[in-house]
């Protein structure tokens, strides 16, 4: 299946099923070359969320099951470790909703993601000093309760705490949920700045495709547990029909993708 | 008027007459309030970390005093036999040592496969937790009462006027360092900013790569030392005996005063009805005929439920619009 053998991340087919019945991803695959960022588009319940959460194993705590396919993460299957063997391996999700530790401080919060660490005071007081060059405002916040500060702090909470665990590959879910449209521009500019200085290859799940596809080189189109598109973000952005459902750009009246390009698409399984 | 009088002046009066007295059942109180505090503790911390209601914590504390009695039988103590302090402590060592394996133990065989269940099952399995632990503490040790003498001299003295007893005040400053070490741990270790991130939100801990398995044990661990100190206190007092496990009936209302989550909460709930329940006993005990100090906490949590059911420290429910 794979082209590109040597990606960071390698999704196989996989197939995802909840509290033993619901099956919610129905094949799946995608790839993150190492330094890239790839975009995982979809309305919503398209299985974005299940899809990160397949690859850093929190389906575990949510009943969810991996139940086909594989998962590789450099060269290695990653599928049945936990979550903190893959935190230790370099792969952290920053989850949809920020999911703050609303009783810590903001600075509690950063460190908690050192948690899995091992290279001492030093290197995690450093890491620290990154984070808040990244989010200077954090700094300002440092010492407040973390349930208390802005909708956008707590976002850069999260990716600032995810970023403790110096991560090789981070899987952001709708980091723009919620947040005025500066604030996403001024947390894509950061995502994008973690990609170039810090080396994070980034798989990024959004509603917001506009955005996304601005900033990533890739981008996987889901719908109903399916990959019914996947190419270049400038090719996705120009696509007639990604225009149309995804980036609202037309005034048909159409409801899905999926109604008008079923023969398309079944061509493309096929192929 | 006479009611009137009896309920609402003459106690008053009876205080301020005499106030050695009154300071004697103010430190009753506190005595008997810090063994509560101690078992609430328990139960916040497990409660916190793990959502689960511990019915258990009272029999830890129970069996924790059983493993000690048996221990220092083992090692030679006998009713006219004092073992040395060293053997003491060795003796005390080794029941923490049985605590932290028996919450090794609850983690692997009663929590890890109950892992994503619902609360209620949770917390059936930590009923079924603790008549296992009382028949296993049964059939290890026995059955009958044990005297646990663990060589601090029962002995009273007065200090201005006040009649104290030096077994209380140990108890009491071994309980006060005990909780001035978890704070310090829960505030400032890396593994106790884990537990609190945990009690927060399971899910996002999960995400940072905090493992909830060795989180587990650590809470059980915890929470089981903290039961030992309990029942070493009671047990050392009025015999390591079955009723042991009843002090977990006097936690609840502590926890309903305190609020479920909060480790302070259980520290101040545990002493304001210990003291509480003396003063009530002493000076409107006799209106009524006595008794009160059996059922005086359960009043008081239930005039927290109608009027502050989050308790007095309950963690603020944080809530943004
Ligand atoms: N824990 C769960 N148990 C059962 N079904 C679930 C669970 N989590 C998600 N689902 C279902 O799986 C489908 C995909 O959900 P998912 O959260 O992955 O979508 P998403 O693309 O992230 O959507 P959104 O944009 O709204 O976040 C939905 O139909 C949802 O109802
Ligand atoms: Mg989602």
């Amino acid at each position: 299946m794979s082209e590109n053998a040597q990606a960071l991340l390698n999704v196989n087919n996989i197939e995802v099923i909840y509290d033993h019945v619901i099956l919610v991803l129905k094949g799946v695959s995608l790839e993150v070359p190492e330094g890239g960022i790839v975009a995982l588009l979809g309305a919503n319940g398209a299985g974005k969320t299940t899809t990160l959460k397949a690859v850093s194993n929190l389906l575990g705590a949510e009943r969810g099951d991996v139940t086909k396919g594989s998962i590789e993460y450099a060269g290695e299957r990653v599928d049945k470790l936990s979550p903190n063997d893959l935190v230790r391996r370099g792969v952290i999700q920053v989850m949809e909703g920020r999911h703050c530790f609303e009783h810590l401080t903001v600075e509690e919060n950063l460190l908690t993601g050192a948690y899995t660490r091992t290279d001492g005071r030093s290197g995690i007081a450093s890491s620290l000093e990154l984070v808040y060059t990244y989010f200077p405002r954090l700094k300002e916040r440092r010492n407040s309760q973390a349930g208390y500060v802005s909708g956008g702090e707590q976002q850069m909470t999260a990716i600032g705490r995810a970023l403790m665990s110096k991560p090789r590959m981070m899987l952001l879910d709708e980091p723009s949920m919620g947040l005025a449209p500066q604030l996403v521009e001024e947390i894509f500019e950061i995502v994008k700045a973690l990609n170039d200085k810090e080396k994070v290859s980034i798989l990024l799940a959004e509603q917001n495709t506009n955005m996304a596809l601005r900033y990533a080189r890739y981008g996987y189109i889901l719908e109903n547990g399916r990959v019914v598109m996947d190419g270049d973000a400038k090719t996705l952005s120009e696509n007639e029909d990604v225009k149309e459902f995804y980036l609202g750009l037309s005034s048909a009246g159409r409801k899905s993708y999926r109604d008008v390009k079923h023969y398309k698409r079944r061509k493309r399984w096929l192929a | 008027m006479d009611v009137l009088y009896a309920v609402f002046i003459a106690p008053f009066v009876d205080m301020a007459t005499a106030p050695i007295f009154f300071a004697e059942v103010i430190i009753g109180g506190l005595i008997a309030g810090v063994m509560y505090s101690l078992v609430a503790l328990g139960f916040v911390l497990i409660f916190k970390a793990s959502g689960v209601f511990n019915f258990a914590q009272g029999v830890l504390a129970l069996f924790a005093g059983l493993t000690l009695v048996g221990l220092m039988e083992f090692m030679g103590q006998t009713s006219t036999q004092q073992l040395p302090w060293y053997l003491i402590a060795l003796a005390i060592i080794g029941t923490a040592a049985v605590m932290v394996a028996l919450a090794f133990a609850i983690e692997r065989i009663v929590l890890r496969p109950l892992v994503n269940q619902e609360q209620i099952i949770l917390f059936m399995s930590t009923i079924g937790l603790a008549l296992f632990l009382e028949g296993f503490g049964d059939v290890l040790w026995g059955s009958d009462v044990k005297a646990l003498d663990i060589g601090i001299p029962d002995a009273s003295f007065e200090w201005g006027g006040i009649l104290l007893n030096q077994f209380d005040l140990v108890a009491a400053a071994t309980a006060a360092v005990l909780v001035a070490v978890l704070a310090v741990f829960f505030q400032k270790t890396r593994v106790g900013r884990a537990l609190r991130a945990v009690a927060d939100d399971h899910q996002a801990a999960l995400s940072v790569g905090i493992p909830l398995k060795s989180i587990w044990v650590i809470v059980w661990s915890v929470a089981g030392i903290v039961a030992m100190v309990a029942g070493i206190m009671w047990g050392a007092k009025s015999g390591v005996q079955f009723s042991l496990s009843l002090i977990a009936l006097k936690a609840l209302p502590v926890l309903i005063l305190g609020g479920f989550t909060s480790v302070p909460g259980a520290i101040v709930g545990g002493l304001i009805i210990g003291v509480g329940e003396k003063i009530a006993e002493i000076y409107w005990g006799p209106l009524i005929g006595g008794a009160i100090e059996n059922w005086f906490a359960y009043m008081l949590a239930m005039v927290f439920l109608l009027f502050r059911p989050q308790g007095l420290f309950g963690e603020k429910i944080i809530e943004r619009v």
